[in-house]
């Protein structure tokens, strides 16, 4: 891994440098009380203040709605025309948070384990990720009770970590991290020794994850799952906003015989998300969605797909209109007497 | 509010109610909704500022049916929900008890909802200044300029429904854009897809909403959809004196056809 130095004042000459490389450029923009990823047309437009973006970088690689192919009744059967993954556009992130970026592993496992997924694949390897190390953290952080740090370079190609001086160490950490950065390789100068860690933000570490997922099988049929979802709305915020989240529902519009097939997101807190077409459902209270969203992340994911659903972002709880707070019921997860 | 934690205590004690739907205050000092049920854990009930959220959207749920009879702490939005849910039939005044908190922050009891209704038909209907100037903005607006403000905001909508889950008068078990076979309303969160749910939503509440903003403080990416409904009561009361949640016979606006009145497209 290569270390270099980017002056404050050239990181917008560099951003400015991608943008005209023809990329789209996709950067956190405050709109109201939040800050979120948006397209950035001017790198103006970017902002630096902000703890946690509304939204994570999931939508890049897996969008809330894509069309999956077309398709047409012809006199000669039906006609499927599929995805033209070549026109999907190449785009580079700027100022991801290390933990979205190291979700981008569970959501990668989810979508190429036993099948792998095209479009998510297509979109992913066209995604160039810029990293920003935490320098603040807040009271819904939890990063590194789930194996993460706010330094953490999983995920990210070129991870940034702002100094005092407002300059910032560039760790260049793939090959489409160095392309990114020989845009403008006169922007970068060689890194200092400087102590990473000096400058990162502190997490408190809350609990061992290990612990939670080796606990919660014994969990299942426990009164617990009742009593902390009793307030949960059922609506799908905590998914949506979850990097790592990636339960979607197929849906076709159009027509019988010409339209379109799109994959939209969808949730595992929605009452109908489980409802069976004889009328059954198996998850037919929101405990057991609840349940279910805390099973998926925390034992099924790490037994199955050896990567956990979670990150640490902590955009569950600070999204939830009720104050659903993940951490806390983790934690009372693990003091609970069995 | 120690007198609202001794009615909650005497009603838990007396096993007049199971539940206290109420609000206590987090481990990180968030507000949330609380559900004691034990007479001995009322003291964690608080009730100040901060408390906002419209508690009735509980009142319909299953899970909370399951606890018992409830009595819940109420803000006047609360206090106009149920008042609105029993002009619905959703609601009768013995499957609730009512611990009303009056703006200037008095515990009201009522011994039906027929007082109730008459309380509330005493507190005027009032908008926050900051609402009202976002009205006023909309209104001034051209229709071009109206629509473009609506469709930049309801793009960005992902569909998570909590607007509808925090909605009191969403309470629907199977809501229309659940039904995907035929398909009424486009289930992906596309420009035309949000626009018609949302533009559905406010259409289904015209009449009914009781302007509690719930819908648009749940809303994770804070677009203001609260403004679709509040805009759309101030239009049905002006052109048909209805005012949600302040009467017990109610009749929705826009879903009773009477002889006379002065549309003519349905005769």
């Amino acid at each position: 891994m290569e270390k270099k130095l980017l002056q404050k004042q050239l990181s917008s000459t560099w951003l400015k440098k991608i943008q005209d490389s023809g990329t789209l450029l996709f950067g956190p923009k405050r709109r109201g009380n939040q800050c979120d990823f948006d397209r950035i047309s001017d790198v103006a437009e970017i902002t630096q203040d902000y703890i946690q973006t509304a939204q994570s970088v999931k939508f890049l690689a897996f969008p809330k709605v894509e069309e999956l192919f077309r398709f047409r009744q012809t006199s000669s059967g039906m006609k499927i025309q599929d995805r033209d993954l070549a026109s999907l556009p190449a785009v580079v992130v700027f100022g991801v948070r290390p933990c979205d970026a190291s979700a981008m592993a569970s959501l990668t496992s989810i979508f190429t384990t036993d099948y792998e997924d095209s479009q998510f694949k297509t979109r992913l390897e066209k995604m160039t990720v810029i990293g920003m190390s935490c320098g603040k953290s807040d009271e819904y952080c939890f990063c590194t009770s789930i194996g993460g740090n706010p330094g953490n370079t999983a995920g990210s190609d070129v991870l940034l970590t702002k100094l005092d001086s407002g300059d910032y160490l560039v760790e260049i950490l793939t090959e489409k991290g160095q392309k990114v950065v020989s845009l403008a390789q006169e922007c970068f100068a060689p890194a200092p020794e400087i102590k990473k860690e000096d400058h990162l933000a502190p997490v408190k570490k809350y609990f061992a994850v290990e612990e939670l997922t080796q606990k919660l099988p014994q969990t299942f049929y426990n009164n617990l799952w009742a009593e902390h979802s009793l307030r949960c709305l059922g609506c799908g915020a905590c998914a949506y906003v979850c990097p790592t989240c990636a339960c979607f529902t197929i849906e076709d519009e159009g027509t019988q015989e010409d339209g379109t097939r799109l994959r939209c997101w969808d949730s595992c807190g929605f009452a109908q998300f489980t409802l069976h077409t004889s009328g059954h459902n198996p998850r037919e209270v929101q405990s057991q969605r609840w349940r279910q969203r805390i099973m998926h992340k925390f034992s099924y994911m790490p037994d199955r797909l050896k990567v956990l659903g979670c990150c640490g972002c902590g955009r569950c709880s600070r999204s939830c209109p009720v104050d659903m707070n993940l951490m806390e019921h983790l934690t009372a997860i693990l003091e609970a007497k069995l | 509010m120690e007198e609202l934690k001794t009615k909650a205590r005497e009603l838990l004690a007396n096993k007049e109610v199971q539940v206290v739907i109420g609000y206590t205050e987090s481990p990180l000092q968030k507000i949330r909704p609380a559900f004691i049920q034990d007479p001995t854990k009322v003291d964690t009930l608080i009730y100040d500022e901060r408390c906002k959220q419209n508690l009735a959207v509980y009142l319909l749920r299953r899970e909370i049916k399951k606890l018992g009879k409830p009595a819940i702490v109420a803000t006047v939005s609360v206090m106009r929900s149920i008042i609105q849910l029993a002009s619905e039939l959703q609601i009768t005044e013995k499957d609730v008890v009512v611990l009303g908190i009056s703006p200037d922050k008095k515990l009201l009891t009522f011994n039906d909802f027929a007082s109730l209704e008459k309380y509330i038909k005493s507190i005027p209907l009032k908008t926050d200044a900051k609402e009202k100037e976002m009205i006023e903005k909309l209104n001034k607006m051209t229709l071009e300029e109206r629509w473009a403000f609506w469709t930049k905001e309801l793009s960005r909508c992902f569909k998570c429904y909590a607007c509808r889950a925090a909605c009191p008068m969403c309470y629907c078990t199977k809501c229309t854009v659940e039904c995907n076979q035929p398909q009424w309303i486009p289930v992906g969160a596309h420009e035309l897809g949000n626009l018609e749910w949302h533009v559905m939503r406010a259409m289904h509440l015209a009449g009914r909403c009781v302007n509690c903003h719930e819908c648009g403080r749940a809303c994770p990416l804070e677009i203001p959809i609260h403004l679709l409904t509040q805009k759309l009561s101030e239009d049905i009361a002006q052109e048909f004196g209805l005012k949600a949640g302040t009467s017990l016979t109610n009749e929705y606006a826009l879903s009773m056809f009477k002889p006379e009145d002065k549309e003519n497209f349905i005769k």
